[in-house]
């Protein structure tokens, strides 16, 4: 039985004669940012798919606080405390900025009234900095601003995980940084846990505390972002790539 | 709520031109006008499944015919009164379009398309099955008939009635809910909204509109309830109305109902395409221009209009 916040129990799955997930634990203790990395294709983004319930498991289980998720329905999970962002933006484009973190706050504003759900919408907007982008319709504005107009409607769920799905997708070196000290304050001020999968390996060094390598669906390295840098089974995963450099 | 207000001076200025038609109109006229009103209800509801929730429905005539037989029948063999059948309607299809709401969520795009494609098809056919309840081909009637000027004023008073519920439905988390539905299904999942429930809400909401349009349309023709009124005819009407309206939209609905509404009417009256072949022609050509210069229909061309009056 996994001892984190969130993990996932021997996860397997598989798409036909591909091996998603070929027997996946990790773990992701309460509080900590963790990094999961690999090369195209490892199953980094159908781990979150899975744990998102999106994807039923073969087998294995996801362990959210002690309790399996996989009798819980996908549209449940943000209730439970589990709030995502997408690699690919899958933003809500005919409605504004506001509208799209508002729904963000759909399962827990139920009786909310409507102005007090929009004034937290706009202080969750203003801590992420697209507030002044609050009325324009989500279509037509900058990647890394969308980016960013997903992060704050998960975070307008008050979730206690979250997973960031190549947060940095798009981003040079300077907003990098910048979404690091992000990253990190918003894991303090809001006490949450942070899962994100990433390529950019100076984000993952720099904000993660714990990294899981996965290649071809397995774990093949998992630790401290200094030694996973240093394994020999992740430098040849990455065919001496960015790592080894 | 300083936002509001052009939008209500204008809803205001609209509802007054609508009272004082039926003292200028000719009686033709105000019956021409009822009509709007009619395909106004029609629209407004398809417009909440398809406009807002993004699920497309070519048999919301289907639920127009079932409205307009509750009518029918309540008022023939119970002599009920003709605006509480009118609230019978609106009950009963909204009940009937959750339930019929079910198997379109497995549904989408194409295939949702002609699912309520068949239902158009079949629903019509329905009384001549159980001719002795109502009817066969002959149709049922109502006990009594209203004037021109009742049926106006009942079609515009269900409009503005049903107009405000729409909005507030609309305005808040449940409208919010059906956009985000349409626009990515996956991010409104992961948002923790329930498909299921919101597709079948929408289906159950929009059928009620019809079913109130469909006994306002039977109260038009005499108070005659007969499968063929409500042929897939009608289906592609109210469609058309909600594209030409625009799809997701409050604001082009009367655009969009006067369109269906009046278009054959007036067309006939032009001497040279006064056949009913040459009315359809001028629909289909009208529509198709419609469609080419107003993508988003009336209510995309008012937004251009009000952000030009801004610059």
């Amino acid at each position: 039985m996994a001892k984190g916040l969130l993990a996932l129990d021997h996860a397997r799955l598989r798409f036909g004669g591909i091996v998603a997930l070929d027997d996946v634990s990790l773990e992701v203790a309460e509080g900590s940012i963790v990094g999961l990395i690999g090369p195209n294709g490892a199953g980094k983004t159908t781990a979150f798919n899975a744990i998102t319930r999106l994807y039923r498991l073969d087998s294995g289980d996801v362990l959210f606080d002690g309790h399996s998720l996989r009798r819980v329905r996908p549209s449940r999970v943000i209730r439970l405390g589990i709030a995502r962002t997408f690699q690919n933006l899958e933003l809500f484009p005919r409605l504004t900025v506001l509208e799209n973190v508002l729904v963000g706050a759909h399962a827990s504003s139920r009786l909310q009234r409507e102005a007090e759900q929009r004034r937290q919408a706009l202080e969750t907007m203003a801590d992420v900095g697209i507030a002044e982008h609050a009325g324009r319709p989500a279509s037509g504005l900058p990647f890394g601003t969308l980016k960013r107009v997903e992060l704050a409607r998960a975070l307008a769920s008050r979730p206690r995980v979250l997973l960031l799905d190549e947060p940095a997708g798009g981003l040079n070196h300077q907003e990098v940084d910048e979404l690091v000290g992000l990253i990190r304050r918003l894991r303090d001020e809001r006490e949450l846990t942070i899962l994100l999968v990433e390529h950019h390996m100076r984000l993952v060094m720099q904000v993660c505390e714990h990294v899981h390598v996965l290649d071809f669906g397995r774990t093949i390295a998992a630790g401290a972002p200094a030694d996973v840098q240093r394994n020999p089974a992740v430098i040849e995963a990455y065919l001496g790539g960015e790592l080894a450099a | 709520m300083r936002r509001l207000l052009p939008a209500i001076a204008s809803l205001l200025a609209v509802a007054g031109l609508l009272s004082a038609l039926p003292f200028v109109l000719s009686a033709y006229n105000v019956s021409l006008a009822a009509r709007v009103g009619i395909f106004f209800v029609a629209i407004l509801g398809l417009n909440i499944l398809t406009g807002y929730t993004g699920q497309i429905s070519i048999g919301h005539g289907a639920f127009m015919a079932i409205g307009g037989y509750t009518t029918a029948v309540m008022s023939q063999d119970h002599h009920t009164n003709l605006v509480v059948t009118m609230l019978m309607a609106f009950a009963i299809c909204f009940v009937l379009g959750l339930i019929l709401g079910l198997p379109a969520l497995r549904l989408s795009g194409v295939y949702l398309a002609l699912a309520t494609f068949a239902l158009a098809v079949s629903v019509p056919q329905l009384p001549l099955k159980w001719s002795k309840f109502l009817g066969g081909r002959d149709g049922v009637q109502t006990s009594r008939t209203v004037s021109h000027v009742w049926l106006y004023g009942a079609a515009w008073a269900a409009s503005a009635i049903l107009f405000v519920l729409a909005w507030l439905i609309l305005r808040g988390r449940v409208g919010r809910a059906f956009r985000a539905v349409r626009d990515s299904e996956i991010a409104a999942v992961a948002s923790g909204i329930e498909l299921p429930v919101y597709k079948t809400l929408a289906f159950g909401i929009s059928a009620a509109y019809a079913g109130v349009a469909g006994s306002l349309l039977v109260l038009a023709t005499n108070g005659f309830a007969e499968p063929s009124e409500f042929g897939i005819v009608l289906s592609l009407q109210l469609l058309v109305g909600a594209a030409v309206a625009g799809l997701g939209s409050l604001w082009g609905i009367l655009a969009g109902a006067a369109f269906v509404g009046l278009l054959p009417a007036v067309s006939s009256g032009v001497p040279v395409i006064g056949s009913s072949h040459g009315r359809d022609v001028v629909f289909g050509a009208a529509v198709v221009l419609v469609m080419l210069l107003l993508p988003d229909g009336f209510a995309g061309l008012l937004k251009r209009l009000r952000r030009l009056a801004r610059a």
